[in-house]
């Protein structure tokens, strides 16, 4: 009897190992966003320079919609870009996007340069409303509903995998309920 | 901020939140531009009137536990917290039973073997 007590130690570290290693498998970049099924905060976001309008969170009622945070500044927004213009394309949601700590001109530049994939373009230049997003970092995208609440995150870039296997299914369902 | 009291409340504060996206710096140690953005906040919140549980619940329920520096002691952190402390109880009792075990196997008192001897050494000590 006391032999097996003996072999508590190597049972426990063996416990351990196991639920260490599954914490590895997990990425820690990704915080759960504390906005699902929230209302959004909000806000008034003035337009980026060269364009009318801005956007407010009473904008975004009424229409599922998905708003991108981006800036010119951050290389993986480009590299999400062209499946952002591909969505807008295929007319299945309107995109709001959020230009985030930005140089005066330097999103509205960046648009032109590569073109617009927005309904609208919001100004986020100080950085506040992505806090209150409890954003992480951009690209980040968020899925909300008709009654303006958020369903969802993606935090990073939308893949055409994102985009048809999540975000897609997703969208198509809110619009149909 | 021209107040050093408040300044000194805002770096306890920058200390104890996390930066979201460099994971294991405190928004006071990290140079990323959220954190910089993070640490005005506080700033505005502070220069507000705001103690500085209710920054910190401003931080919170933005981004969750997960922008507390040390987590809270909770239902989901009792292990996180009681491990520890039940591990050095645990090997302490251990500890104590092994040592007692050994005392107690091989008694320290000297046999009338070794008493003789003993006293036999002392006496010659005694004599010189």
């Amino acid at each position: 009897m006391t032999r097996l007590f003996a072999f508590i130690p190597l049972a426990f570290f063996a416990a351990m190992a196991v639920y260490f290693a599954m914490g590895l498998q997990e990425d820690p970049g990704e915080i759960p966003s504390q906005l699902i099924d929230q209302p959004l905060p909000d806000f008034e976001l003035a337009p980026i320079q060269g364009t009318e309008f801005g956007f407010t969170d009473d904008d975004l009622q009424g229409e599922v919609i998905l708003l991108n945070y981006f800036g010119s500044w951050c290389p993986p927004c480009l590299q999400e870009h062209p499946m952002l213009m591909q969505i807008a394309r295929s007319g299945v949601v309107p995109i709001y996007g959020v230009d985030w700590k930005d140089e005066p001109g330097a999103g509205a530049a960046w648009l032109q340069r590569y073109g617009n994939p927005y309904v609208r373009v919001g100004d986020d230049a100080s950085g506040r409303l992505a806090i209150d997003f409890g954003l992480t970092g951009a690209p980040e995208t968020f899925l909300i509903d008709r009654e303006g609440r958020v369903r969802y995150r993606h935090v990073g870039i939308i893949t055409e995998d994102v985009w048809n296997e999540t975000l897609r299914p997703m969208v198509e369902a809110l619009q149909r309920s | 901020m021209d107040d050093p009291a408040l300044e000194a409340r805002a770096m306890r504060l920058y200390g104890q939140l996390r930066c979201v996206v460099c994971q294991s710096q405190s928004i006071g140690e990290s140079n990323a531009p959220l954190a910089e953005d993070m640490r005005a906040v506080v700033r505005e919140r502070l220069l507000l009137g705001e103690s500085d549980a209710e920054v910190i619940g401003f931080m919170r329920e933005r981004y969750g536990e997960y922008v507390l520096m040390m987590p809270p002691l909770q239902a989901n952190t009792l292990l996180l917290w009681g491990l520890p402390l039940a591990l050095l109880v645990f090997g302490g009792v251990g500890a104590i039973v092994y040592v007692r075990k050994q005392a107690g196997a091989e008694s320290l008192a000297l046999s009338a073997e070794e008493d003789a001897q003993l006293e036999a050494l002392r006496r010659e000590e005694g004599q010189e």
